[in-house]
C-alpha cells in the first residue's frame, strides 16, 4: 500500500516559497528546526492544496467507487428469457466533451461551459457482455449518461496544467477547484457532517433514567437504526422495524446462544457489579417462556413489521424472525449460513456498555464529539446518487427488453444495446437535476435532503475559498441546543474555531483548518488479515469469559469487534510502526479506549485527521537536515510521510498523543509535535492579523465579512460573465501579512487596500463607527470599484416553426436613432462601451405574435411580416447609467441563441458605503473632507481615512492596533511585516524601527489640523490599516417614493425597493400617532395616501351597492357614498363570499 | 490655557503625553499689558523666509514670524486653489485594452501636465452650450496599437521585448494645439513624467483616444492640485535642564534623538547641536532617566515648509501663486466695506 502521491501544484506558485532565497533566508543559512518547521505547512499545500479533500474524494469516486458500484450491480437479467443476461464489465469515465455532434474538436474547456450555459460533464463508458440470439457478444466503449466533473480533478482538462496552460483555457491558477459546472452555473457540494455510521453511540437522559446504545448500521442495501436500552431497570432492543422492545436476552437467544450463563457470560462477564444489574433481564426472557432459539425466533418473528411485496409467498414466523435477524437487525454486520454468533458477541457488547453506563453514567458518550463524526464529501454523495440511477438505469432497461422478449415471434434478431441507450438520459439528467437542484432525494436509503448543494460565491476570492472549506452539519438549525453549536475542545487543529457565521447557523457551519485531510475509504480485507498475522485472537473462538477477563482487549474494525489481545499498547504501537514504514494506509487510525477495553482501527473515508511530526526519545524526527532537504527540494511532503517522519492523526488517534506545540516544551511523554499552531485557524480566519490579540467574536465577525470584501476575485475575473461581480479597480495586497495568506495567495488576489488611518475624533460625522474619508484619496483612486451585471436573453424557438428575432434600430424623422435605441446597432445588439441610461433598450428582441398554431401555407418554415412581431425589448431600468462591458452571442445546450450582455457601473465610494478593516470593525463613511481639511503630520501625510477612537475599548480589538504599528513600520523600513497568529513580528520590534526612523515608538504622532493649522492638543494613533470595502453600497439601497406603483389585489402601494415601494407606516408608528392623538394625520397616512375608494352604501341594509343603487334593497334610496380604504372593501367582499355579512352602520359623523 | 510668559509663549510643549499650548491668544501675536500694534517695519525686522533647498519638484523654506493661520492659509491654497491644467474630458475611439473606459480615463486625469496655466482661461463647465475654444482648452491625443515584434528573438518572454507598445507610457500622449496654442505654447505640453505607466497592451489591442484639457483646481479634484503635498511643520526646541547630561545618560540621551540632533562635546556632555534636525519622536520622554531634564517644545511662530510638486509647476511658483491667492481674496475682502 503506498501513499497516494499527489500531484504537484502545477502553476508552480508554491515555488516561491520554496526558493533558494525566501524572505532572506538563503539555503546555506543555519536551519532553526524550531522556526522552520513550518515549511512543512506550504509543502503540504503544494500536494494537498486547499480543497483537496473534495478532489480526493472525488477521484475515489470516479476511479474506485464507481467500479465497485456497478460490480455489485453487474448482471441484468430477464424475467422473461432466462437465456439473456446482460453483463457490465468496466465502468470509466471519459475527458470532458462536448455535447454537439457537428463541432470541430470534442475537447471542452470550464470556461466554455460557464459562458454558454453547460453542464461540464464527460461520458460514462462501459463494456458489457450480452446475447444476442443465441451469441455472446461484448460490446465496448459504450456510453451510458454523462457525469459531471469535479474542476481540478484528474478527469478534468485542467489536472496537471502549467500556469501557461490555464491561461489558454481562460482558467485561473488560483482558482481552488473542487465544484461543478451545471447549466453554466458553479456548483459546490458542501461538505456534510453526520454522526459516525456502524458505530455504537451510548447516551443517558438523565432525567428519565433510560439509558441507550445506538447504532446506525449502513450498507449499500439498506440503513437501519438498532438501540439497546433500559426501560424499568431492564434491557431491550429497540428497531425500526419491529413493532414492540424486545428483551435483550430473547434476542440473544434468537441468535443461538441458549444457555443463560453463556449470556451472562457474554454481557456481563465476570464482573458481579454487571451480572447483579443484568441478571433481571434473565427473568423477563423466562417470564415470556422463551427457552429455546426456536421459541425466541418464532416470538421475534410474530413482532416484526412486515411490509411484503405483492406475489411474494407469505412466511412463517419463524422465517420472519430469522430474516430480520439475518437483515434488518445491525445490518451492517452480515450473517453466513445463519451462524449469528458475531452478531450476538456485537449486541452483547451494546448492552455491555449500557450496563456500564447503568453502573457509572459517566460512561456515555458524547454526539458533539468529532472523533465520532464524519465529513461526507461529494464524492460520497455523488456514488449514493450514481448508485440509486444506474439501479434505476438497469431496471429500466430491464422492464423495456422484457417488452421486447415478451413477444413471441420477432421479425429481426433482438439487440439489445439498442435499448440501452435510450434510458442514458435519465443518468445524465438526474445527476444534473441533483447538482443543479441540490435536491438528493434517493428512495433507496429514504433519504430526502435539500440543499446539499450550494452556488459557488464569486464575492471575492476568499468567499470562494471559503465556501470550499464549508462544512455543513444535519442537524437542524431552528433547535435551540447548545450542545452541536458550541466549540468543541476535539476540534483543535481540524475545524476553524472563529469562521462560523452568526445567527441561526451559529456552530452547525464550520470550516475546515488549514491542514485539515478528509480520509476516503480503505480496504478492510487487509487489515483484517494484518489484525489476526499481529497476534490477535479470533473473535469466534473467544467466550463471553475471556472477551470480558481483565487486561483483555477487543480489536474493533470500524466499530466490529474481530477479535481480543491481551498487549493492546504492544499491538498498537506494532501497527502504529507498520503504518509509519507505509505498510498500511496512512490514513488508518489505531487507538485504545481503556474505559471500553478496546482497541479501535479505523479505515472508513470521512474522518478528520491532520499531519503532525512525530516525536521519539524526546526529540523531532523532523531535524534541521530534513527542513535542508525540504527547502532544496529534495524532499517532499509525501516523503516526510514515507520516512515516518510525519503522520496523520484522526480525533480519536490525537487522544491516545501527547502533542507538544513547540519543541521546547517536548518532554519523556510527548509523542507528536505540531508542524505549526496558526494551522487551527482555517484560510479565512488566517486573513486576520495578530488574531490572538483579538476579541474572539471580532475574528468571526471579520470571517464573516472578509467574504463580502471587494477585491479581484480571479485572474480570469475580466472574462467571466457572471450575475453579479464586485471588482476593486486598484487592489492592494495588505502590508500586514500572514503566512496564510501567502499560502492561500489571497496577496495575488487581494480585496482591499493600505489606507493611512488616524484614529481621533473629527467633525461629529464619525459617530457610531462612521469613518471620514479624504476627498483627495477617493479622488486618486481609494474604494474605487466596479459592479458589473449580467443580462441574460435567449432567443426561444416554438413549435410552429417560429422563433424570436431581434429587431435594428428606429429612427425619427431625422435620420437619428430614437432615444431609446440610442446605443443599439444594426444588429439589434448595444455597442460595446456605450453607456445606458434609464429607459434605454439595449436587447432588441421581438416575439412573434402567433407561436401556437400551425401557420398556414408554411413550407420549410413560415415567412412572417414585420407585423406578426411585437416587442419585447430588454429595457435599462436603474437611475443611475452603466456602460455595456460585453456582449456575448452564443447558443445553449438546446442550440437556441443565447444572448449575455454585461452592464459596468464604476463607483467611486460615496456617503454611506461601508467599509471594514480586517478586525471585525466595519463602519460605513459618514463625510468626505476636502485633503486641506485633514489633519497632517510632521512628514506631511494626511489620513486616507478617520476612525473614531470610541470603536477600540468595547470591541477590544487589540490586534488592529499592531496591524497599524507593523504597518507603520514596514512602511518605514520598506518591507511587509507578518501578522501571522501566535507568531508575526514582535510589537517590541516594530516600535524599534519606529523609534529608529524617527517616530515614536507608541505609533503615536503629532498632527497639525488642516482647519485651524494650530497643532492637535493630542498626539493621534496614526498608521496604515488594511481595508475592505464591502459589496453594501448606498447607490444599491437607497430608496425614495412619493406616488409610484400599488398592488393589484388591496390598491396598497407596493411593498419593497424592487418594486418602487412606499415606506410603511407600520403597526407601531400608528399606535405612536393614535396615542398623540393626530387622527386627521391617521387618517391622511392609512387611507388618502394610501387605498381610499368610494363605494356607495346602503343604510338600509348596511350593504355596498353601486352606481347609488342598492342590490338588496332593490332601491336607491338611502345609499350614501363613502370613502374608506379598498383592503377594508375587499374584507367586506370576501367576508359576504364565506357567507358572513358585514353591515355597516352610518350615522352623522360631526 | 495660553502661556503669556514670553520665554514660552512661543512655544508649543511637548509632553509625553499631549501638547500643550497649541493655540495662540485670540489675537494673535498679542500679549495683555504689552504695545504689539501692528507696525509693518517690526513685521519686516520679524518676518522671514529662509530657503533649505528647491529643486524642480520640490522644495523646503523655512517661514518665521507669521501666524499658523496665515501659513495654514498658504498650506490650503497650495493644495486646493492654485489652478493647473489637467485632463477633464476623454473621447475615446477605440479602446480595446483591458483597462475599462472609465478606469482609462480617471488614470489619464491624474497624469501632470506641464504647461503654464495663465495662458488659459477658465472653461465654463455648467454651460452645456459653450463649445471648447483655444482659449480654454488643450487637446491631447493618444493612440497606440500593440504588434507582436517580428525580430524578437526566440524564447524570449519578456512582453515589452516580444511585442511593441506592451506598455504604453504618458510619454505617448501627444499634444495637437489647436488656435494660436502653438504660438502660447512654444515647448508644446510636457509631461512632468513621461514614464507614468498608462496601460499594457497585447497584440491586436489598441487605444485611441483625444483628450481635453482645461484649467481646475484641487478643490473640485485632486488631479487639479498642483502639489503631491504642501505641508509645514513647527521648528523644535530641544532644552536640557539643570546640570550637563554626561557619561552613560549622555550617549542614551543621544540615542534618542535622530542622528545629528545631539553631538557630545569634549568634556562628554550632551549639548543640542541641531534641533531642527529632531523628528519630535518623545522618545527622550518615555525614558525615567530624563524625567524633568529635558524640555521639548517647537516654535510656534516658525514653520518648516515642504512643497512637492507633481511636475506641474515649480514649487516656489506654486507658493508664490498661493500668495498671489491670497493677496487676492483679501482685495475681494477688502472691497466690502468691513467696518460698517
Amino acid at each position: 500500500m503506498t501513499i497516494e502521491k499527489g500531484s504537484a501544484r502545477p502553476d508552480g506558485s508554491f515555488n516561491e516559497l520554496l526558493q533558494p532565497v525566501y524572505h532572506g533566508k538563503k539555503l546555506t543559512d543555519a536551519v532553526n528546526t524550531a522556526e522552520d518547521k513550518w515549511l512543512l505547512l506550504p509543502a503540504f499545500l503544494k500536494i494537498k492544496g486547499l480543497v483537496k479533500q473534495h478532489l480526493d474524494s472525488f477521484n475515489y469516486f470516479v476511479n474506485v467507487d464507481l467500479k465497485k458500484i456497478v460490480r455489485a450491480n453487474e448482471r441484468v437479467v430477464s424475467d422473461v428469457d432466462p437465456e439473456f443476461y446482460l453483463k457490465y464489465l468496466d465502468i470509466r469515465v471519459g475527458m470532458p466533451q462536448r455535447k454537439d455532434q457537428n463541432s470541430l474538436s470534442t475537447e471542452i474547456t470550464p470556461h466554455e461551459c460557464r459562458l454558454r450555459d453547460l453542464t461540464y460533464a464527460a461520458p460514462i463508458f462501459v463494456d458489457v457482455e450480452y446475447t444476442r440470439g443465441k451469441k455472446i457478444v461484448i460490446h465496448k466503449g459504450l456510453e451510458i449518461g454523462r457525469m459531471p466533473i469535479m474542476l481540478r480533478s484528474e478527469r478534468c482538462v485542467l489536472a496537471g496544467k502549467s500556469e501557461t496552460e490555464m491561461a489558454n483555457l481562460m482558467e485561473c491558477p488560483l482558482d481552488p477547484g473542487g465544484y461543478f459546472i451545471v447549466n453554466g452555473t458553479e456548483k459546490v457540494i458542501l461538505v456534510q457532517e453526520q454522526l459516525s455510521k456502524n458505530r455504537i453511540i451510548v447516551e443517558a437522559d438523565e432525567k428519565k433514567g433510560i439509558f441507550q446504545a445506538s447504532v446506525t448500521s449502513s450498507t449499500h442495501e439498506r440503513k437501519s437504526k438498532t438501540y439497546i436500552l433500559t426501560k424499568h431497570g431492564k434491557i431491550y432492543l429497540k428497531h425500526n422495524s419491529i413493532t414492540e422492545d424486545i428483551p435483550i436476552v430473547l434476542v440473544l437467544k434468537a441468535c443461538g446462544i441458549q444457555s443463560d450463563f453463556e449470556i451472562l457470560q457474554l454481557v456481563a462477564g465476570a464482573d458481579s457489579r454487571y451480572q447483579e444489574v443484568f441478571a433481571i433481564n434473565l427473568e423477563e426472557c423466562a417470564k415470556l417462556n422463551v427457552f429455546t432459539q426456536q421459541q425466541a425466533l418464532e416470538y421475534l418473528g410474530t413482532k416484526m413489521k412486515t411490509s411484503r411485496r405483492p406475489m411474494s409467498p407469505r412466511l412463517s414466523a419463524l422465517q420472519e424472525g430469522l430474516e430480520a435477524l439475518a437483515t434488518t437487525v445491525i445490518a451492517h454486520i452480515s450473517v453466513h449460513n445463519l451462524d449469528f454468533r458475531e452478531k450476538a458477541i456485537y449486541m452483547a457488547i451494546m448492552t455491555r456498555r449500557v450496563l456500564m453506563a447503568m453502573v457509572n453514567p459517566q460512561l456515555v458518550d458524547d454526539r458533539d464529539y468529532v472523533g465520532n463524526k464524519r465529513l461526507e464529501l461529494a464524492g460520497q454523495l455523488l456514488s449514493l446518487l450514481f448508485e440509486d440511477l444506474f439501479k434505476k438505469f438497469n431496471n429500466d432497461f430491464k422492464t423495456s427488453i422484457d417488452k421486447v422478449l415478451k413477444k413471441p415471434n420477432r421479425t429481426n434478431e433482438f439487440d439489445a444495446l439498442l435499448n440501452i441507450t435510450i434510458h442514458s438520459n435519465n443518468i445524465t439528467m438526474g445527476m444534473n437535476r441533483a447538482i443543479s437542484t441540490g435536491n438528493w432525494s434517493l428512495k433507496r436509503f429514504k433519504m430526502e435532503r435539500a440543499g446539499v448543494t450550494h452556488v459557488l460565491s464569486r464575492l471575492s476570492y476568499i468567499s470562494a475559498l471559503g465556501m470550499m472549506t464549508r462544512i455543513s452539519s444535519q442537524f437542524e438549525k431552528t433547535r435551540k441546543v447548545s450542545g452541536p453549536r458550541s466549540l468543541q475542545p476535539s476540534q483543535f487543529g481540524m475545524l476553524c474555531p472563529s469562521d462560523t457565521p452568526e445567527g441561526e447557523a451559529c456552530g452547525l457551519v464550520k470550516n475546515l483548518a488549514l491542514m485539515t485531510h478528509i480520509t476516503t475509504d480503505d480496504e478492510e480485507e487487509p487489515i483484517k488479515k494484518l489484525i489476526f498475522v499481529l497476534g490477535a485472537e479470533h473473535i469466534s473462538v473467544i467466550s463471553g469469559h475471556e472477551l470480558h477477563a481483565p487486561g483483555s482487549y477487543g480489536i474493533f474494525l470500524n466499530g466490529t469487534v474481530l477479535g481480543i489481545t491481551r498487549t493492546p499498547v504492544k499491538f498498537v504501537t506494532r501497527f502504529r510502526n507498520l503504518r509509519r514504514k507505509g505498510r498500511v494506509s496512512a490514513f488508518i487510525s489505531f487507538y485504545i479506549n481503556h474505559h471500553h477495553k478496546a482497541v479501535h482501527i479505523a479505515t472508513d473515508g470521512g474522518r478528520i485527521c491532520r499531519p503532525l511530526i512525530i516525536v521519539d526519545k524526546q526529540k523531532s524526527l523532523v531535524t534541521a537536515k530534513h527542513i535542508q532537504a525540504l527547502k532544496e527540494g529534495r524532499m517532499q511532503f509525501d516523503d516526510f510521510l514515507r520516512k515516518g517522519l510525519v503522520e496523520y492523526l484522526d480525533v480519536n488517534e490525537e487522544n491516545d498523543c501527547n502533542i507538544a506545540i513547540y519543541e521546547h516544551q517536548i518532554d519523556s511523554t510527548t509523542t507528536h509535535l505540531e508542524i505549526e499552531p496558526f494551522t487551527i485557524l482555517g484560510a479565512v480566519a488566517g486573513l486576520i492579523p495578530y488574531p490572538h490579540h483579538n476579541q474572539s467574536p471580532r475574528n468571526t465577525y471579520q470571517c464573516a465579512m472578509g467574504k463580502q470584501a471587494i477585491g479581484a476575485i480571479a485572474y480570469n475575473q475580466l472574462q467571466r460573465i457572471d450575475t453579479l461581480l464586485y471588482l476593486m479597480v486598484y487592489p492592494q495586497q495588505p502590508l500586514v501579512k500572514t503566512r496564510t495568506i501567502e499560502l492561500i495567495q489571497y496577496d495575488k488576489l487581494p480585496a482591499g487596500q493600505n489606507a493611512t488611518v488616524a484614529v481621533m475624533s473629527y467633525s461629529g460625522y464619525d459617530i457610531e463607527d462612521a469613518l471620514v474619508l479624504n476627498k483627495a484619496s477617493i479622488d486618486r483612486g481609494f474604494g474605487r470599484c466596479q459592479v458589473l451585471r449580467k443580462n441574460t436573453t435567449t432567443l426561444k424557438r416554438y413549435s410552429n416553426q417560429t422563433h424570436d428575432r431581434l429587431d435594428g434600430v428606429k429612427r425619427d424623422q431625422d435620420g437619428n436613432p430614437i432615444f431609446k435605441h440610442a446605443i443599439l446597432e444594426q444588429d439589434g445588439l448595444p455597442g460595446v462601451g456605450e453607456q445606458v441610461s434609464t429607459g434605454m433598450v439595449y436587447v432588441n428582441k421581438q416575439v412573434p405574435n402567433n407561436t401556437g398554431d400551425n401557420l398556414l401555407g408554411a413550407q420549410g418554415g413560415p415567412t412572417l411580416s414585420a407585423d406578426d412581431y411585437k416587442d419585447s425589448p430588454v429595457v435599462y431600468k436603474s437611475p443611475e447609467p452603466s456602460y455595456i462591458d460585453k456582449v456575448l452571442l452564443t447558443s445553449s445546450e438546446s442550440e437556441q441563441p443565447l444572448i449575455k450582455v454585461l452592464l459596468r457601473q464604476t463607483r467611486r465610494p460615496e456617503l454611506g458605503d461601508k467599509f471594514s478593516s480586517r478586525h471585525g470593525q466595519k463602519g460605513v463613511c459618514g463625510v468626505i473632507v476636502p485633503q486641506e481639511d485633514m489633519p497632517f503630520s510632521d512628514s506631511g501625510v494626511c489620513p486616507d481615512i478617520i476612525m473614531n477612537p470610541h470603536g477600540f475599548p468595547s470591541r477590544m480589538t487589540v490586534g488592529k492596533m499592531i496591524e497599524l504599528i507593523s504597518g507603520k513600520a514596514g512602511v518605514l523600513d520598506g518591507s511587509l511585516q507578518y501578522g501571522t497568529a501566535f507568531g508575526g513580528s514582535k510589537l517590541t520590534d516594530m516600535a524599534k524601527i519606529l523609534v529608529d526612523k524617527g517616530y515614536s515608538y507608541s505609533g503615536k504622532d503629532m498632527l497639525t489640523s488642516g482647519v485651524t493649522g494650530e497643532c492637535l492638543q493630542a498626539y493621534i494613533f496614526f498608521g496604515p490599516i488594511y481595508y475592505q470595502k464591502l459589496k453594501h453600497m448606498v447607490l444599491d439601497k437607497m430608496h425614495a417614493r412619493a406616488r409610484g406603483p400599488r398592488a393589484v389585489l388591496t390598491r396598497q402601494p407596493t411593498e419593497g425597493r424592487s418594486r418602487d415601494g412606499g415606506l410603511r407606516l407600520g403597526e407601531m408608528e400608528r399606535d405612536c400617532l393614535i396615542a398623540y392623538g393626530a387622527s386627521q394625520l391617521l387618517l391622511e397616512r392609512l387611507m388618502i395616501s394610501s387605498d381610499a375608494f368610494n363605494v356607495d352604501v346602503c343604510g338600509q341594509c348596511g350593504l355596498m351597492g353601486y352606481n347609488g343603487w342598492c342590490t338588496t334593497c332593490q332601491s336607491a334610496k338611502n345609499v350614501y357614498k363613502l370613502t374608506i380604504p379598498y383592503a377594508a372593501k375587499l374584507l367586506f367582499q370576501e367576508l359576504l363570499s364565506m357567507n358572513v355579512a358585514p353591515r355597516l352602520k352610518l350615522g352623522d359623523a360631526f | 490655557m495660553v502661556d503669556y510668559n514670553p520665554s514660552q509663549r512661543n512655544l508649543v510643549g511637548i509632553e509625553h503625553d499631549r501638547v500643550t499650548n497649541v493655540s495662540s491668544t485670540d489675537f494673535p501675536g498679542y500679549y495683555p499689558g504689552e504695545d504689539h500694534a501692528w507696525n509693518l517695519e517690526k513685521f519686516k525686522e520679524n518676518f522671514k523666509i529662509q530657503i533649505s533647498y528647491l529643486t524642480d519638484l520640490s522644495s523646503s523654506f523655512d517661514l518665521i514670524g507669521v501666524d499658523a493661520s496665515i501659513a495654514n492659509a498658504f498650506r490650503r491654497i497650495m493644495i486646493a486653489e492654485v489652478p493647473t491644467l489637467a485632463i477633464e474630458y476623454v473621447y475615446i475611439e477605440n479602446n480595446t485594452s483591458i483597462i475599462q473606459d472609465e478606469v482609462l480615463a480617471h488614470r489619464l486625469g491624474l497624469i501632470p501636465l506641464k504647461a503654464n496655466p495663465d495662458y488659459l482661461r477658465w472653461f465654463k463647465k455648467d454651460d452645456p452650450d459653450i463649445e471648447p475654444t483655444d482659449y480654454d482648452t488643450v487637446v491631447l491625443h493618444l493612440s497606440a496599437k500593440c504588434t507582436t515584434n517580428p525580430n524578437a528573438a526566440p524564447g524570449t518572454t519578456d512582453p515589452k521585448v516580444l511585442y511593441n507598445n506592451a506598455n504604453v507610457y504618458a510619454s505617448a500622449i501627444q499634444f495637437e494645439p489647436q488656435g494660436r496654442q502653438a504660438e502660447w505654447f512654444p515647448d508644446g505640453i510636457t509631461l512632468a513624467n513621461p514614464d507614468i505607466l498608462i496601460a499594457k497592451l497585447r497584440p491586436g489591442q489598441e487605444i485611441d483616444l483625444t483628450m481635453h484639457c482645461i484649467l481646475g483646481i484641487g478643490q473640485d479634484h485632486a488631479k487639479f492640485s498642483p502639489v503631491a503635498t504642501a505641508s509645514y511643520r513647527l521648528l523644535p526646541t530641544i532644552d536640557i535642564i539643570g546640570p550637563p547630561l554626561t557619561g552613560v545618560l549622555a550617549q542614551k540621551f543621544k540615542t534618542c534623538f535622530p542622528k545629528g540632533v545631539i553631538t557630545i562635546n569634549s568634556k562628554g556632555e550632551a549639548y543640542v547641536k541641531d534641533a531642527r534636525k529632531d523628528t519630535v519622536s518623545r522618545e527622550v520622554l518615555r525614558h525615567p532617566e530624563f524625567d524633568g531634564r529635558v524640555k521639548l517644545g517647537r516654535r510656534r511662530d516658525h514653520f518648516i515648509f515642504t512643497v512637492e510638486s507633481t511636475g506641474a509647476m515649480t514649487p516656489d511658483e506654486i507658493f508664490i501663486k498661493s500668495v498671489q491667492l491670497l493677496k487676492k481674496k483679501c482685495q475681494i475682502l477688502r472691497k466690502f466695506n468691513l467696518r460698517t
